[in-house]
């Protein structure tokens, strides 16, 4: 799973049957110091996540096993709202 | 699998449902000469494992295979603990 902070939403009005009310966010991946690196993600919203929140994004086939996504054609979720991060160099 | 250093936490309280119980860890995946290789991941911990050890972690679905058969969405899991490694 990845670190990632929410920046934005995206609305698509045409979309596979099994998404229908499902909510998509735009996704930032940081570093657990908070860095953004790699590209954005679009992941489904799991666990209603808002704007600027940082949020665990579970990827690949996974993602599919989060409650609610079951044979629904996502590779991306958030399962999620990180309260904490402890980190030991 | 890969072998990789528990560096730290995360503390999530608002959490899909499948994921209550689980401890999540963060990974610095190392390479065999023990150096960080790559990003910090978030990791399932199914052995108990701590931070400061090193560990080997699976990625993909196979992460959710050690809390069968509960469906955990998880795409990387702590599978061991290394007591130790020895290259050439």
């Amino acid at each position: 799973m990845i670190l990632a902070k929410v920046v934005g939403t995206v609305v698509a009005t045409r979309k596979d049957p099994r998404l229908v009310s499902s909510k998509l966010l735009i996704a930032r991946p940081m570093d657990p110091k908070g860095k953004a690196e790699g590209s954005y993600v679009v992941a489904i919203d799991t666990v209603d996540a808002g704007f600027g929140e940082t949020v665990l994004i579970v990827s690949g086939s996974s993602a599919r096993m989060a409650a609610g996504l079951k044979d629904c054609p996502v590779d991306a979720a958030i399962v999620g709202i990180v309260d904490e991060i402890e980190i030991k160099d | 699998m890969q072998l990789g250093k528990v560096v730290g936490t995360v503390v999530l309280n608002n959490r899909n449902e499948t994921l209550h119980g689980v401890t999540l860890l963060l990974v610095q995946p190392i390479s065999s000469s023990r150096e960080a290789v790559g990003r910090v991941i978030v990791a399932a911990d199914s052995v108990g494992a701590g931070v400061g050890e090193h560990v080997f972690f699976v990625r993909g679905k196979e992460a959710s295979f050690p809390f069968y058969p509960t469906e955990v969405p998880a795409d990387a899991g702590i599978v061991g603990i290394v007591d130790s490694w020895h290259v050439g």
